[in-house]
């Protein structure tokens, strides 16, 4: 081993995040002690963020299976098959701590890191999705997070060339130092012409594809697995930077060398760069892997084969090819004007050989690296603070006079308010496969040369998951499986990002353990298998953690495009009614929050078996052209829903609407629950669609109709609210702008 | 009529031209790659939008020197027509083939929306299926699209007709509030004094099909592809 790399104690271990158990582990395991690049290697494949240590246990309870999965957890993304030979490619991923420390390189490549997730498994990325969200929006400190974090992610996907199709942003304290930046890709692929990141075949070579490796974003990946103390501004050159261009040029010789049939397994570099790449291809596959660094591209000098392993500089693929085809690899790269380089072969033996100029400096088996990381099962401990919230009673609380006023603080909440702000920043179109933009519950694309089309949506209400974080996280799936279905889709997949504190306190690892098992029971019950996903713990900055974060990505499939359904109404006289859930509550609710700063109370319960019915009617209403507009009662409840359903479409329209409610009026209006949704049917199909929901057993009940310049909603005969759509454009159209213009 | 498609590195619009030229308007068309200078066999160039080779330096900066807009003179001269859009037009003025320059958003920002373009001038290959004062819709895409020219420049420009398409409002005034990116004048399209070379930076291809929200891009077509009958070099099929 190289006498210039320091000398292996405990100290340095314990300085890389591993614990002393940890360490006597690897040198149990490797009888002998580690060198430094091999602690390297161990410490980022065995971080929580590569190994999954504190959550493995749990993960192991989610349902991954059906018959439309091709590929589940386990690989760069999960797949599924979405007929006509085609299948669908999606993963989200979180990019949370580098883009505290710099919003724009963070989020940027956040994206960028999502997109090769994509590609390298052989797909063309037809959308990504971001979910964000940061602290105290009157905090100057937001504004520029926001600003920071919404040009990276425009400036990677704009200029990769993906366009965006929705997504979240929201608020909370708890976020002011710990911001969550989740993307997600969406990619099409062949079912045939999958890649996997499998180093197959003794003998073949291991080919480095893409840019070149620098110091940049060593540690990312244990960076990660940290909480931020006071100063974490001062981690900034542990972010990378990422270069948009780049990755078009190997996305498109990706997929071009794929083509040629000369590439056997490919896999992306990403946290922990090189070392997870040479350990993770062979451990899959059964095989070992020699690699010489002095052959890998490099763009600075005197680097160290510790920092070469473990740098993750952008834009870079690891492949393995056929031997005797590497030319035509090299080739399709040269064209590109990207570096193709052999630097090693797959081996028989299970090893990962690392030589420098010929020199060994690491050698450690792939299964030690790849699949031996310790997994725990901490102690998880129900947190005080639980009773508290739950014993809460909105309803002690006055009940405001003026519901008017309320109505426009709620659209002009930053949560609800239109995000246009943020997507008009975002390339929408490109791929000519747009046909619902942002703005509506989700995005639609259709997929050329068959009928269909896809609808995406991203979900999770972090107050609810505060409050409850089994029932939260459990109504997160149920959003989003909501918000595609009233887009006209069925559900077909889930990916899950979830971001927490330290799992290190047992309070936050209940609060983790109660939301996955949500997250389960809400995919058994609604028939979703969760294909992939991405844990991000230590989300805390000086002991404050975050709100509960899961944060749901769904995909839904739309068998007819010329099927799908906005959130807006469309036409005068068109009847207007609410089907779904009766009970909602103010337990968590935006309203909560506005008027009081109070995140407390009990939710409105989640029944899946209703919500599953809700959802497959509504869908069904829409295959069959019974209803015109179908929008998801969420945050604001359904006086709310009814205000987006008038302002959000092309062209505004009123409507005139009726509540009937045993409960106060500021309940009625703007109480939440979950499996709630807002249609409009056309008169001459309402019977056949109360029909329909009847022998769904879904409740359904007329409210009113489309029609006029105002919104109004009358509560037990008189008139509630009386919303000229003007003021309601204006509160909800400059509700997000103001704190960030 | 025979279209092609430039790819430069970084170029993302060239499938979308590729898929309307051939799907939608059913016309022959074919890739050319960037460092290609033979354009034999064309008849009209397209010039898509995306981030050649990453538009690091300015936009259009480094593919206004590449092989292939380095042919387009050439192929201007012999009767070829040149289609700019987003970096397509970019790249145009970079090149010198239209005047002026695109510089960034007076907002600063990138911006994805739709616009509404008044016609200006209807007696260019590109625009002859349109009317005077017609009010089309199509959507921008872009970070660096204000229009600036000296003012000897603009005044010529106006003057002979080389101003194809304004920013304005859903009912054709001409307002600061419709222009997206505090263009000079509201300018969103220019042509070169022939009128064989026209730059905008709204994308036609992303408009049409009623699907995708509108078809009033297919209009640009329409005018090539009618330009073509009247010179008996192309039947409508």
């Amino acid at each position: 081993m190289t006498s210039a790399e320091p000398k292996v104690t405990l100290e340095l271990a314990l300085a890389h995040g591993l614990t002393s158990e940890e360490y006597d582990r690897i040198i149990h395991r490797l009888g002998r002690e580690p060198s430094a690049t091999e602690l390297g290697l161990f410490s980022a494949l065995w971080s929580e963020h590569c190994a999954y240590k504190h959550s493995r246990v749990f993960l192991r309870t989610l349902p991954t299976r059906g018959p439309r999965v091709l590929q589940g957890p386990g690989e760069n993304a999960g797949i599924v098959d979405i007929g006509d030979g085609l299948a669908l490619v999606f993963k989200i991923e979180s990019h949370n701590h580098p883009s505290f420390i710099e919003p724009f390189q963070g989020a940027a490549t956040g994206v960028g890191g999502i997109l090769r997730d994509v590609f390298t498994m052989g797909a063309r990325p037809i959308a990504v999705l971001d979910s964000l969200r940061f602290g105290d929006p009157e905090d100057p400190r937001t504004r520029g997070l926001i600003a920071g974090v919404v040009s990276g992610i425009g400036w990677y996907g704009n200029c990769f060339g993906v366009p965006n199709l929705g997504g979240e942003v929201n608020f909370a304290p708890e976020y002011s130092g710990n911001p969550l930046v989740n993307a997600m890709a969406v990619g099409l692929v062949r079912r045939d012409r999958i890649f996997r990141a499998r180093a197959e075949g003794v003998g073949n070579p291991v080919i480095y594809v893409g840019a070149k490796t620098g110091r940049d974003g060593i540690h990312g990946a244990t960076m990660a697995s940290a909480v931020f103390e006071e100063g974490a501004e001062q981690r900034r050159p542990t972010v990378q930077v990422g270069d948009p261009f780049t990755e078009k040029l190997l996305l498109e010789a990706c997929l071009e060398a794929m083509d040629t049939g000369a590439i056997l397994g490919i896999q992306d570099m990403g946290a922990a760069g090189l070392a997870c790449a040479c350990a993770e291809m062979p451990a899959r596959a059964g095989t070992g892997m020699d690699i010489e660094l002095s052959r890998v591209p490099q763009r600075e000098t005197g680097m160290t084969p510790y920092e070469i392993m473990l740098s993750e500089s952008q834009e870079r693929m690891l492949l393995v090819a056929a031997r005797g085809r590497e030319a035509e690899v090299r080739r399709v790269f040269a064209k590109w004007d990207l570096d193709a380089v052999e630097i090693g072969t797959v081996t028989a033996d299970g090893v990962l050989r690392v030589k420098s100029r010929g020199c060994l400096v690491a050698e450690v088996p792939v299964n030690a690296l790849a699949d031996e990381a310790p997994v725990y099962e901490k102690p998880t401990a129900r947190p005080a603070w639980q009773d508290e919230l739950s014993s809460f009673d909105p309803l002690a609380l006055p009940a405001p006079h003026d519901l008017q006023s309320v109505m426009l603080d709620l659209l002009a909440a930053p949560g609800i308010a239109c995000k246009e702000w943020v997507y008009r920043q975002y390339d929408q179109q490109v791929g000519l496969n747009t046909l619902m933009l942002p703005g509506s519950d989700a995005g639609v694309l259709r997929i050329k040369g068959t009928r269909r089309a896809v609808a995406l949506s991203t979900d999770c209400n972090a107050r609810y998951t505060f409050i409850d974080p089994r029932a939260g996280a459990a109504m997160a799936v149920a959003e989003a499986a909501r918000n595609v279905s009233v887009s006209g889709a069925r559900p077909l997949g889930v990916t899950d990002c979830l971001n927490f504190g330290s799992p290190e306190r047992p309070e936050i690892l209940w609060q983790f353990k109660e939301a996955v098992a949500g997250i389960a029971e809400a995919c058994r019950a609604l028939d979703v298998p969760v294909v992939g996903g991405n844990v991000s713990f230590y989300n805390e900055t000086q002991g404050q953690a975050i709100l509960p974060t899961p944060v749901i990505g769904m995909a839904g499939l739309i068998d007819d495009a010329d099927s799908r359904c906005p959130q807006w109404f469309q036409a005068w006289g068109d009847r207007v009614a609410l089907i779904g859930a009766e009970r909602v509550s103010l337990g968590g609710s935006e309203y909560l929050w506005t008027r009081h700063r109070r995140v407390a109370g009990q939710l409105a319960p989640l029944d899946l078996e209703l919500e599953r019915r809700v959802q497959e009617a509504c869908r069904l209403a829409i295959a069959r052209h019974l209803v015109r507009s179908a929008h998801d009662c969420a945050e604001g409840g359904i006086a709310v829903a009814l205000a987006e359903s008038c302002l959000s479409g092309p062209a505004e329209i009123g409507a005139d609407v009726e509540i009937a409610s045993a409960s106060p009026a500021h309940v009625a209006l703007f109480g939440e629950g979950p499996s709630r949704i807002v249609v409009s049917v056309p008169d001459e199909h309402g019977h056949r669609f109360a029909r329909l929901m009847e022998e769904f057993g879904v409740p359904s009940c007329w409210i009113g109709r489309v029609g006029g310049d105002r919104l109004v909603i009358r509560i037990g005969g008189a008139p509630g609210i009386i919303l000229r759509l003007g003021d309601g454009r204006h509160a909800w159209r400059s509700g997000f702008a103001r704190y960030v213009s | 009529m025979n279209f092609g498609v430039v790819v430069f590195p970084g170029t993302w619009s060239d499938c979308d031209f590729h898929y309307v030229i051939g799907e939608v308007l059913h016309q022959p068309v074919r890739y050319v790659w960037h460092r290609d200078t033979n354009l034999s066999g064309l008849d009209c160039l397209v010039l898509p939008g995306g981030f050649s080779y990453g538009d690091y330096l300015r936009a259009g900066a480094v593919a206004g020197r590449s092989p292939v807009v380095g042919a387009l003179p050439e192929f201007v001269a012999r009767g070829g027509l040149v289609l700019g859009s987003c970096n397509g037009f970019q790249i145009l003025c970079e090149a010198k083939l239209l005047p002026g320059a695109l510089m960034r958003n007076e907002c600063l920002q990138y911006r994805c929306q739709s616009t509404f373009l008044l016609v200006e001038n209807v007696e260019t290959p590109f625009t002859r299926a349109l009317r005077p004062g017609q009010i089309v819709k199509m959507p921008i895409s872009h970070g660096e699209g204000r229009y600036y020219a000296e003012p000897g420049v603009l005044r010529q420009l106006r003057e002979s007709g080389q101003i194809a398409f304004r920013y304005c409002t859903e009912d054709g005034r001409l307002t600061k509030e419709s222009n997206p990116n505090g263009s000079m004048d509201n300018i969103a399209g220019v042509v070169n004094e022939d009128g064989t070379v026209l730059g905008l930076m709204p994308h036609p291809e992303r408009a049409a099909e009623s699907a995708l929200g509108g078809t009033d891009g297919v209009l640009i077509f329409h005018s090539l592809l009618g330009s073509l009958v009247e010179d008996g070099s192309f039947l409508k099929g």
